[in-house]
């Protein structure tokens, strides 16, 4: 079928191409264009004006030292969250490949935190930090949960990694899953007979086969935790001072709260650039260490 | 080295059972305290509740407007589900049977645009639309997940429909069917299986979603569950047992849906992630 496209058949262009193309168009594509256009000019959303003003904006997002705290508490949210959920999820994974009874079973329960979405899963922790853990602080004397763990910063910001680790785990396991079904069986059960114990199995055989599915995991847990939101909304509201405010929550506020448009979308796209710098590193060195089996 | 083989898998399998009970405890905690009063749970947050009442999952339902954000939300996921799914068919189809330029150029766009956050997109987009007057509805939002879904949805019946032999068409087209015809009664029972994958994930993300209808459905009347949840919580900040009924409410429906399609939902994540 290589009729060129002309008058009797752009019908059939309209009817199939039609409504999700324009839908796709007119909520990424212009939003995409005009976003960028707009982290050039001064636009005030109350008095409507709006003037070319070039990098400004962007020198704006440099020169705020809240973003950069904040970007950078980001950074390190991100890399705990990616490592922690990554590892639990690889072994979980594995110990769920052997064909036992009830594995069926334990994966879906494993998998069950995905199923909510952010701000109940952000208010469940709040109500387990905030009341359940000093509750046994006080009860057993564990200094560590005496008081709440979202009133101190160092501790908030584990208190936000737990509770998102807690759900991706689930999530990456299930991808995990499907890359060990992949690695063959005779290649193991010729390990096996060469005497090779189960941890040089896991570092020479299965870590190497793996490598496409640990890609997609880190890549799915760094947009995934670079992207946070209603998390943080729910469980800290960026709070105690708003030193656990995450790079989406501190742009939500700019733009919508404080009316800085420009700036918050400049720091979008530089927020956006730095999960693809990233999330493409990662992948290209990974997939360096790919092999065939 | 018989007895070990037989007793170490139940050892590990017991493992595992309590590694998924510990894993599962928030959720055991906020269910077991949902039963009790906001005092019971003060004092004691990790006893088995004495009585079984319903007064919090009555007075929550009541207090979030859980009716008016549960049907928001299913009317919403229901709609933008569906058209998600049949505009992405049909267009998929488009790409993969005529190799026209506009085509592949939008082909292209749609898949690049599946790197984009969503966090580029929204300051420009509330801005737009909000000029234009066209937040706080329904139909915008609708419009919005069609927009936004699309990409993965081509993407997905692309490369299903790419291994679908054209001679079964063909046969249909010589006996005059249409284009159209032909799409729904061949094609479409076809694509069952992407249509379970697609289903599972869009479900989960609009029925879960949170920050796009934060920014678009303004007005009180209009909140989806998620937002409902979230003025429920901000608004009622001390009264922890009315508020841990309405989180098991938020989470009941899409449990229902996953004890029902749970080999299906973890196909599809697997596949939707693989691709």
């Amino acid at each position: 079928m290589n009729k060129k496209l002309s008058l009797k058949n752009a019908g059939t262009f309209l009817v199939f191409g039609g409504p999700s193309i324009f839908a796709f168009a007119a909520v990424v594509i212009i939003p995409f264009i005009v976003g960028l256009y707009l982290t050039f000019t001064n636009w005030d959303v109350r008095t409507g004006d709006s003037s070319l003003i070039g990098f400004t904006n962007y020198l704006e997002v440099f020169r705020d030292k809240v973003f950069l705290q904040q970007l950078w508490f980001t950074l390190k949210y991100v890399f705990f969250t990616v490592v922690i959920a990554n590892v639990f999820a690889f072994f979980i994974a594995l110990a769920l490949t052997r064909g036992g009874r009830g594995e069926q079973w334990l994966r879906t329960g494993f998998f069950t935190p995905n199923l909510v979405g952010g701000i109940v899963l952000g208010y469940l922790w709040q109500t387990l930090f905030s009341q359940v853990l000093p509750y046994l602080g006080a009860k057993y004397g564990w200094e560590l949960f005496q008081t709440s763990w979202l009133t101190n910063t160092g501790t908030a910001f584990w208190a936000l990694i737990i509770a998102t680790a807690w759900q991706l785990v689930g999530y990456l396991m299930i991808i995990y899953i499907a890359g060990f079904t992949g690695v063959p069986n005779d290649v193991l059960e010729a390990a096996s007979i060469d005497g090779a114990g189960r941890t040089s199995v896991i570092r020479r055989i299965i870590l190497p086969l793996t490598v496409p599915a640990i890609v997609i995991c880190i890549f799915i847990s760094l947009s995934r935790s670079f992207l946070t939101y209603d998390i943080n909304l729910a469980l800290t509201k960026g709070g105690p001072f708003n030193s656990t405010e995450l790079a989406t929550y501190h742009i939500v506020q700019k733009a919508f709260l404080s009316n800085q448009y420009g700036v918050g979308q400049a720091e979008a796209v530089v927020l956006f650039a730095v999960v693809a710098i990233i999330a493409l590193t990662q992948s290209y060195l990974l997939k360096k260490l790919e092999v065939e089996s | 080295m018989n007895a070990n083989r037989r007793i170490l898998p139940g050892l590990r399998t017991g493992f595992l059972y309590l590694l998924l009970f510990a894993f599962l405890t928030p959720f055991l905690l906020i269910i077991m305290n949902s039963f009790k009063t906001t005092q019971q749970f003060f004092e004691s947050p990790l006893s088995l509740p004495t009585t079984i009442n319903f007064k919090n999952y009555a007075s929550a339902f009541d207090n979030m407007d859980f009716m008016q954000g549960f049907m928001n939300s299913l009317i919403i996921t229901g709609i933008s589900v569906t058209i998600i799914i049949i505009f992405s068919a049909m267009t998929g189809y488009l790409f993969v049977r005529y190799k026209w330029k506009v085509n592949s150029i939008f082909f292209f766009l749609m898949l690049a645009s599946m790197a984009l956050p969503f966090q580029v997109l929204m300051i420009p987009m509330v801005m737009l639309y909000g000029n234009m007057g066209l937040l706080n509805t329904k139909l915008t939002l609708l419009f919005m997940y069609l927009g936004f879904g699309v990409p993965f949805g081509v993407f997905t019946f692309h490369g299903f429909i790419k291994g679908i032999p054209y001679e079964l068409e063909e046969s249909a087209f010589i006996e005059g069917s249409t284009t159209l015809r032909t799409f729904f009664s061949i094609v479409l029972p076809l694509l069952k299986p992407v249509f379970v994958t697609l289903l599972v994930l869009d479900v989960l993300w609009i029925w879960n979603d949170y920050l796009l209808p934060s920014l678009v459905m303004l007005s009180p009347d209009q909140k989806t569950l998620p937002l409902s949840t979230y003025t429920f919580f901000s608004s009622y900040s001390v009264d922890y047992a009315p508020l841990m009924a309405g989180l098991i409410m938020t989470i009941i429906p899409v449990l229902i849906i996953y004890l029902f399609l749970q080999k299906q939902i973890i196909k599809g994540i697997t596949e939707g992630a693989l691709k």
